[in-house]
């Protein structure tokens, strides 16, 4: 599992590479939460496009991160989830929480 | 009952080896009719199953042992994950969605074994440790893999 951060504006751009499971999620959330501090990030989009597994471990890394951003009035939204794992997601609840767009684009103006 | 195949794997309770769980539990699957969407959702209830074990079981630590077993027979898959940590006070209240108490857990481990295998059975007792046995059906066509027999 790998993942970029970058900054977009007021938005932190995680992109997911590969598996997500409870080894990657304790490096991801690190990670990610000194990333909003350090870049004052207000809102995060999520590209899973190469995500090819996640658990609850990897989905609660997300969850986390979205009700941090949320409680302080940001938003956040998922791209690109392959179909293999959207069962997972929609299982979890992620999908009734969060918005999910097909393409990167979207989901950055939805946040922008 | 003919047994097709079975595996037996020992590992340190460390979060390395949640990949290898369920990476060895797939490969060992894919030699009956499991179809990729049955496979991922094999691989997604063993992954929790081994990370309740490190988590919970352990409480994190990477000295414990898990051990996970599979065997193969007509028609049905068998999985076990053992630990022998602290074991599950409250067995019913583990099973409940949000049950954890960390807001970055999800509490949802045994709701997607339970969503993604036929039949989930717990045995635990506390100071002794918790294994969980995970078993889903395939169909059998006559070119599913061979018995132990042949």
């Amino acid at each position: 599992m790998g993942y970029e951060i970058n900054k977009e504006g007021d938005a932190l751009i995680v992109k997911v590479y590969g598996e997500f499971d409870l080894h990657a999620a304790d490096y991801a959330r690190r990670d990610i939460d000194k990333y909003i501090r350090s870049q004052g990030a207000k809102h995060i989009v999520f590209d899973l496009g190469d995500l090819t597994f996640i658990d609850s471990s990897g989905l609660g890394v997300i969850l986390g991160r979205y009700r941090h951003i949320s409680e302080k009035g940001g938003r956040v939204a998922i791209s690109g989830v392959p179909p293999t794992i959207l069962k997972v997601m929609e299982i979890s609840g992620l999908t009734r929480l969060i918005p999910f767009y097909t393409d990167f684009a979207s989901a950055l103006q939805s946040v922008s | 009952m003919k047994i097709r195949n079975r595996m037996k794997l020992e590992f340190m309770s460390c979060s390395e080896n949640v990949g290898l769980a369920r990476v060895a539990v797939a490969a060992f699957a894919s030699g009956v009719d499991f179809n990729l969407s049955d496979l991922e959702e094999i691989k997604v209830a063993v992954s929790e199953a081994v990370s309740n074990a490190i988590i919970h079981g352990y409480e994190g630590a990477a000295t414990g042992v898990v051990t996970l077993s599979a065997l193969l027979s007509d028609g049905s898959l068998e999985i076990e994950v053992e630990d022998a940590g602290q074991g599950i006070a409250d067995l019913e209240q583990a099973m409940l969605p949000g049950n954890g108490s960390d807001p970055e857990r999800l509490g949802l481990g045994f709701v997607f074994m339970k969503s993604f295998m036929d039949d989930v059975d717990v045995w635990t007792e506390v100071g002794r440790g918790t294994r969980v046995k995970l078993i889903k059906s395939f169909p059998v066509s006559e070119n599913s893999g061979k018995t132990a027999e042949n």
